[in-house]
């Protein structure tokens, strides 16, 4: 059976499940709708935080870029892991004794401030909905590759479907087809990559595989010490070596690691299982299952790598594998013949070099390229698509939180009824969709950009605002609120001067202390601290009753404080 | 649970965070990224040993960071007796009033 016969059948049966999920668990009041009712068990929590989570970025494009980047691919592994330390130690357990629903509702409680909620919104609306606008374009993608549709069609089959499972079941339908959507993904991403592991070097493991020698057929000698090899043999840079300078890898990681504890799709998560020791116990679990893939994503990015250079350079450009020209079609593979030998020269030097080869096509491509049989190349595609829904889904509920939630119910119109605001949850999501989709057809350039940069703002906005809520109780609103706008518009105005005001300084001598915007959020995130500390020192102290929050969140149980 | 004793809890708490934020950091940024060449020096099997603790290591120490602190609280709860987070569940209010008391 054919690739596109194959993908049919994949994505059709994990839809349906995914659709039958979330009829059957359909939501009937606001608790339900936005965190569950809090009936989640932590080992369901943790799958549905680790799909939440893994997006169309970590599974399609992540081993991608770090097959080209070698190591300084490492801040993206270690950022994008080393955050729920951060979650799990510093905010889960205590977001969840706090008891509510949404990151604005505490911020605002927190520093008892109609202007601090309103803030939060904003932000939580802006960084969430460029995450989506993203999802929806990688759903396309996927969708116009292997169903052979085109990318409008592609977009608008994924708007559709994931607006018919957030609508219907809110939280408590997206936390249990997220469980569905992680089996779904992690089944893909790791079924290729044993196969692949076992073809190369005889070892079922492919975290084992990366450190282990080559079978005979692949020439022997180790893995890594044979990509060094033919990297420098080709004028590419040392696998295993880094590029970019030590103080920009330190930033960007701190960057990625800082925005992942202060995403609120993320934190939300924690306010849906019933205890504070079951907080901590999910965020374990969900660390556990991200780590299944995060660890097999290097070796993934090595094995693709190898092949890659191996399948490709200079063989007859018309003896070129169907992979190869199916991809050309998409315009992400393009040689160009220099000189005009009818070989592809695939090396370092751009000016020799034939061969363009997009970061974002090497997991889908991946099992094509080891001559994996159709139904792996398939499967690979239903789990991408899960990976981009199940992220697009938790986004969009954030933003139908923030909206009815944050920006009606407790702001504007605070007597609504339960009813209406679970239909405005709904007309937002509705109106999300629509925007997302529309973005998703007619992609700006820099959506991918962006998408990474909201991980700074998160960095310099929510991360030092919730911290010190919880772990200094002098903070005041008048601290929040300036190092919240302080950290945002530093971050903010750094990313704009360098990608479109003055993008002929945007390297490393240009920077500031040579930190690139990709890192820029974690200088945000000092400055919030400095300024949050700065001023609430000159301000007067919170109010008894909010101090008596902070006290009653550090401890797990229901105590009463004499 | 007096008000000395919800003092001390905080107390054991914070100590257990910043020991474990220390090993996150010396690892992480650290042996994954500050000293990762010199670390490279070394090798087990196919792997220079920064770069394995960069891309691998530092991920499975994350996870085992997580447990220990989950054991160590839990420890401590019983310590202090607050048996009670096992199960006790926080409210979820609409309100706006009547906030977490």
């Amino acid at each position: 059976m054919s690739v596109q016969i194959w993908t049919f059948i994949f994505v059709f049966l994990t839809f349906g499940l995914y659709i039958g999920i979330a009829i059957k668990s359909r939501a009937g009041s606001t608790s339900e709708f936005y965190v569950a009712g809090s009936g989640v068990p932590p080992l369901a929590n943790g799958m549905a935080t680790a799909a939440d989570w893994m997006s169309a970025a970590s599974f399609i494009s992540m081993a991608g870029l770090i097959s080209f980047l070698g190591r300084d691919g490492t801040f993206y592994l270690m950022g994008w892991t080393g955050g729920y330390v951060l979650l799990a130690l510093l905010l889960a357990p205590y977001l969840r004794k706090f008891g509510k629903f949404t990151v604005p509702d505490f911020i605002g409680d927190r520093y008892y401030s109609q202007s601090a909620r309103l803030i939060a919104v904003f932000c939580a609306i802006t960084i969430s909905f460029v995450y989506v606008c993203g999802q929806m374009q990688g759903a396309g993608i996927v969708f116009s590759r292997f169903l052979e549709v085109d990318i409008t069609t592609g977009v608008i089959i994924g708007m559709a479907i994931v607006f018919f499972y957030a609508v219907m079941g809110g939280m408590k339908g997206i936390t249990y087809t997220q469980v569905a959507q992680y089996c779904v993904l992690i089944f893909a991403f790791m079924v290729p990559a044993i196969f692949i592991s076992i073809l190369m070097t005889g070892i079922p493991v492919p975290q084992l595989g990366f450190g282990a020698e080559l079978t005979e057929s692949f020439g022997g000698g180790y893995l890594l010490d044979r990509l060094d090899g033919m990297s420098e043999q080709l004028g590419f840079a040392t696998y295993t070596e880094g590029q970019r300078s030590t103080q920009d890898v330190f930033f960007i990681t701190a960057a990625l690691m800082f925005g992942t504890a202060g995403l609120p799709h993320v934190i939300i998560r924690f306010f849906t299982v019933p205890n504070v020791r079951d907080a901590r116990r999910s965020a374990g679990y969900a660390l556990i299952f991200i780590a299944i893939l995060y660890t097999t994503a290097p070796a993934v990015a090595a094995f693709a790598r190898t092949n890659l250079i191996n399948t490709v350079d200079n063989i007859e450009y018309s003896a070129v594998p169907e992979w190869f020209t199916k991809w050309e079609a998409t315009n992400l593979i393009v040689f160009t013949d220099k000189n005009e030998d009818g070989r592809i020269q695939y090396v370092g030097d751009p000016e020799i070099n034939e061969l363009e080869v997009n970061r974002d096509i090497m997991v889908l491509a991946n099992p094509e390229i080891a001559g994996l049989p159709n139904w792996v190349v398939a499967l690979v595609a239903a789990g991408a698509l899960a990976a981009a829904l199940s992220t697009a889904a938790g986004l969009l509920l954030v933003i139908s939180t923030a909206v009815a939630h944050d920006l009606m119910k407790r702001s504007f119109m605070p007597n609504i009824s339960e009813k209406q605001e679970l239909r405005y949850a709904r007309i937002a999501i509705f109106v999300a969709v629509i925007i997302a989709g529309y973005v998703g057809i007619n992609p700006p350039a820099y959506v991918a950009q962006v998408v990474a940069y909201a991980f700074g703002l998160a960095a310099a906005s929510f991360f030092p605002a919730i911290v010190l809520g919880i772990f200094h109780k002098r903070m005041n609103k008048q601290g929040a609120i300036a190092g919240m706008v302080a950290g945002f518009l530093f971050t903010a105005l750094y990313i704009v001067y360098f990608k479109t005001i003055n993008p002929a300084m945007d390297n490393a001598k240009g920077w500031l202390f040579g930190i690139s915007p990709e890192g820029i959020g974690t200088l945000g995130t000092i400055v919030n601290m400095a300024v949050a500390y700065g001023i609430s020192k000159i301000t007067p102290e919170p109010p008894k009753d909010v101090q008596a929050i902070v006290e009653n969140i550090r401890l797990p149980g229901e105590v009463v404080l004499r | 649970m007096s008000n000395s004793s919800a003092q001390s809890y905080w107390k054991s708490n914070i100590r257990i965070v910043l020991s474990l934020l220390a090993v996150w950091f010396f690892i992480s940024f650290g042996c994954g990224i500050l000293f990762v060449d010199l670390l490279d020096n070394f090798r087990i099997g196919g792997f220079k040993l920064g770069f394995w603790i960069a891309q691998q290591g530092a991920i499975l120490v994350f996870v085992a960071l997580i447990y220990v602190y989950i054991h160590l609280m839990d420890k401590l709860d019983d310590k202090y007796n607050l048996e009670s987070s096992k199960d006790y569940q926080p409210n979820l209010q609409t309100s706006t009033d009547g906030d977490t008391e």
